[in-house]
């Protein structure tokens, strides 16, 4: 714990902290373009230079220099205050002042700091280098000459994505970051080089020329494209949300999102569902009245003859509403797996993510029985990929998909959990925080059972430790399955009861057929699967226009808040059922968001208090399982309605999953 | 060496090239560059297996050998590396061709001291002989690129070709030494002055002459 002054404050810093790390321990700003926390010092920007005493009388750069006993810092000295300016005005002698027309503009590193610690005017009048375009795919847009050579993006796709595919070719003033060959940067967590980039080298490809980041109205969000419910920040202008960003949660995210939670937002203008739709004798939706489409549902005098499914992407709140009017009629016919998988639901804590997101980085062995994890949760991937580096080893049992972690594959058949190689076994039981990771496509494969008596038999569950996980892909799951949105059966209970009316909230991945004799209400957003099937659609609000609560894979309760209107006719999901409610003559007990939020909270107290839920303890497993391990997701980028409907997600479903090559529009 | 760029990455390049692999000899060497790293540092062999690569095209090609993107492609494979990886390290290092080069690469040094004994002529020799900065002759021989110190200021003014030196040169000695390099011979490399051997002085030591015969101890004479 060196001690160390920094402009005459003393303070203890911890060991191995770097001289910046202790200038911000003491609350002195230190700009920087280079240096950042998630990824390797790179110290190749210099604008992080201080005095340190004792040291070679000339300023340091404080990123790469490590605190030490005694050392006597000054970052508001007049060497220091040159050195910034020299550095910044090196910086700009190649950057174009090209700020009104380029997309960083309010929200650059380089602008605010030249602001702050530049000179003001420029000294440089002969020509500036200019750098060729290179091409990034269809969600990043390079401007290179803009580019100060930070590395910050080769550093992310290196160390974070796993993916070398951005890289500094040539030397000095020639230097050029580009990806192998101009190709398209393919995984998942690509865009957010555009977040690191302080400069607008690199900027988002869709939202470009869009907005200003002042005109814009910030929201807090919860992103629904997968089960980690990763923190974003909606940015909307008037009714339209314009991009989405990560906010810093170091427990669920850190600071990154998937390219689909970053870019399937321009889906919520496109296929929407805007108005009361029913579908007439010919088999032909009509447009219609909420009174008209209430009086065909009352008409279906459902009793209790009434089920509701819940999609992947509703909210807590959506799925109470119908629970509360399902239990005022007097039926219990919920379910949230579309797909029909019917996995025991007795025990959550053994369908949770118990060790937590930010807890399998510290995993030192780690079994994953069917989850293409890459694609069913990128987060979760980098986490993975960041307890490889720290020594982990990896088993996955399932079909091959390329890693960006060393790991081994230990064949398609889940049946292999039965005899698992004695390394596997070794390196469980050796392992001082052993994990399991168990997705969506083995809980459908039967092998929950197994799992548990394995968790049991390599004592996953320690002191400070519960190692054994269940990834899911749905944002809803794991408050439906808080909320009891799960029949013993799975869905096939409720093709059994054959209910008179379906209420399927925002549910497009279910097999309609099988609800033919049922008057199929479709509340949603997106005229997707569920719509086609409906007989009846009523418009409802898609995340970004409802607050609303998620649970994520881990058993975290979040709470996103409303960031747009919903289009038309559309209204959130709670009303139309309270509405619903009335024209069925029952009665939900709720009138307003807050009674319906405090009925939630008196029914399951976890969804009124953010943070992780407790679920007890682990059940004992059994059993065995056998068959094909066949991961559900065939395409990343379109995984629910939303994403579906975005053009943005479309093309990189084209481009970068099957090939196509796309002409570029012309500008 | 401003202006490097890769060459295009084309369907006729990938024809020639996709084949490409090290011949015994040059992955004998290989393997034992390789093996001078520990194991699973064998990425640190990654300058040594592009040099070799660059003279086994070279060989395939009689020039002085290049990295076409394959090659590269097949390097990376080789070590088990990202191949961006390899193309930073070939696009850092001037030595290794980026494009197709000619049978000889004449560097000729402009730098100060080279500019100040005549460098201007030998560049005006070697355009006398149809060359132009950054282009191969059209008979394939030649490629002429101007180059920065390469530290014979001794010796200025010189040119490199290839692996050697040639030094203290005018425009006759360098139109004699292109002269055999032409016919096929190997002319003698270094300094090209009559009598000299490497960088001594000439005419004679003109300091430290008491050093010449005996070791002497100058300090009483500071």
């Amino acid at each position: 714990m060196p001690k160390l002054t920094v402009d005459g404050i003393e303070l203890e810093v911890p060991q191995g902290a770097t001289v910046l790390q202790a200038c911000e321990l003491a609350g002195k700003e230190i700009p920087r373009f280079c240096y950042h926390e998630r990824l390797s010092i790179a110290g190749n920007c210099r604008m992080c230079l201080v005095e340190v005493k004792p040291g070679p009388p000339k300023p340091q750069a404080s990123c790469a220099l490590p605190a030490a006993e005694g050392q006597e810092i000054r970052t508001d000295s007049e060497m220091v205050r040159k050195a910034r300016e020299g550095v910044m005005e090196f910086l700009l002698i190649n950057h174009p002042l090209d700020c009104p027309i380029c997309d960083q503009g309010g929200e650059c590193d380089l602008q605010d700091q030249s602001v702050a610690y530049g000179r003001g005017s420029s000294r440089y009048h002969e020509p500036k280098r200019a750098v060729t375009e290179k091409y990034m795919g269809p969600l990043i847009k390079t401007v290179m000459t803009r580019c100060i050579q930070c590395t910050r993006c080769v550093r992310f796709s290196e160390e974070i994505a796993g993916v070398d595919e951005i890289g500094a070719l040539y030397r000095g003033e020639n230097m050029q970051i580009t990806t192998y060959l101009e190709r398209a940067a393919t995984h998942e967590l690509s865009a957010n080089v555009i977040d690191l980039c302080p400069v607008g080298a690199l900027t988002s490809r869709p939202y470009a020329f869009e907005a200003r980041p002042w005109e814009l109205k910030k929201t807090l969000g919860i992103d629904v494209s997968d089960a980690v419910g990763a923190n974003i920040r909606i940015d909307s202008r008037g009714r339209e949300v314009l991009r989405a960003l990560p906010r810093i949660n170091d427990d669920v995210n850190e600071e990154w999102i998937s390219d689909k939670a970053r870019y399937q937002v321009d889906g919520l203008t496109k296929r929407r569902l805007d108005k009361v739709w029913i579908r007439n004798k010919a088999g032909k939706l009509e447009a219609a009245s909420w009174d008209e489409a209430f009086k065909v549902i009352a008409k279906a005098k459902p009793g209790k003859s009434v089920a509701a499914i819940a999609g992947d992407l509703v909210d807590c709140e959506t799925m109470f509403a119908a629970k509360a009017l399902l239990r005022a009629m007097g039926s219990k016919l919920l379910e949230g797996r579309q797909t029909g998988m019917d996995y025991d639901v007795s025990s959550l804590a053994a369908v949770n993510f118990n060790s937590g997101l930010a807890g399998i980085e510290t995993a030192d062995a780690i079994l994953i029985v069917g989850s293409h994890v890459r694609w069913e949760a990128p987060l979760v991937n980098a986490r993975l990929r960041k307890a490889a580096k720290n020594g982990a080893k990896l088993f996955i049992v399932g079909p091959e998909w390329e890693t960006t972690f060393p790991a081994t594959f230990l064949g398609a058949d889940v049946a292999v959990l039965d005899k698992l190689p004695a390394e596997v076994a070794a390196a469980m039981e050796g392992a001082e925080r052993p994990a399991i990771i168990l997705g969506g496509a083995g809980l459908a494969r039967g092998a929950l059972g197994p799992l548990l008596a394995l968790a049991a038999n390599w004592k996953l569950v320690r002191d400070g430790w519960n190692g054994f996980n269940v990834l899911h892909m749905a944002a809803s799951r794991m408050g439906g399955l808080m909320l009891g949105y799960a029949q013993k059966g799975g869905i096939a209970d409720i093709v059994k009861a054959k209910p008179a009316v379906l209420l399927a909230l925002g549910a497009d991945e279910v097999d309609y057929d099988q609800f033919a004799g049922s008057l199929k209400v479709y509340i949603g957003h997106h005229g997707d699967k569920g719509a086609h099937a409906a007989d009846i659609i009523l418009p409802a609000a898609a995340y970004t226009e409802k607050d609303g609560t998620y649970v994520n894979t881990e058993g975290r309760v979040q709470f996103a808040e409303k960031a747009v209107f919903a289009p038309g006719d559309a209204r959130e999901d709670w009303t139309i059922l309270r509405a619903l409610a009335d024209a069925l003559k029952v009665d939900v007990g709720f009138d307003s968001f807050d009674e319906l939020q405090a009925l939630i909270v008196a029914d399951v107290p976890a969804l009124g208090v953010e943070g992780l839920a407790d679920y007890g303890a682990l059940p004992a497993g059994g059993g065995s399982a056998s068959g094909e391990i066949a991961y559900p997701i065939k395409d990343f980028y379109l995984t629910n309605p939303i994403a579906r409907a975005s053009a943005v997600m479309q093309r990189c479903s084209a481009e970068l999953l099957h090939g196509e090559d796309l002409a570029e529009a012309a500008e | 060496m401003a202006n490097r760029h890769l060459e295009p990455d084309t369907p006729e390049l990938r024809a020639r090239w996709d084949t490409f692999a090290f011949n015994s000899a040059w992955d004998a060497k290989a393997k034992a560059a390789i093996a001078r790293y520990p194991d699973g540092r064998q990425k640190s062999a990654v300058m040594a297996l592009l040099d070799y690569a660059q003279r086994q095209v070279g060989e395939e090609t009689n020039t002085q050998g290049w990295l076409p993107i394959p090659v590269m492609e097949y390097v990376a494979a080789y070590l088990d590396m990202p191949v961006i990886r390899v193309v930073e390290v070939a696009s850092f290092y001037t030595m290794y061709n980026l494009a197709p080069v000619g049978r000889f690469h004449v560097q000729v040094c402009g730098t100060t001291p080279c500019m100040l004994r005549g460098s201007d002529d030998i560049m005006a020799a070697c355009k006398a002989r149809g060359m132009h900065k950054g282009h191969t002759t059209e008979d394939g021989l030649w490629m002429l690129t101007e180059v920065e110190c390469m530290g014979n200021c001794a010796s200025a003014p010189m040119v490199q070709i290839n692996d050697d030196n040639f030094e203290d040169l005018t425009a006759d000695r360098l139109n004699a030494v292109l002269d055999a390099l032409a016919k096929g011979e190997t002319p003698k490399a270094g300094t090209q002055e009559p009598g000299r051997h490497t960088v001594e002085p000439l005419g004679g030591p003109t300091t430290l002459k008491d050093m010449v015969s005996a070791n002497h101890d100058y300090r009483g004479e500071w």
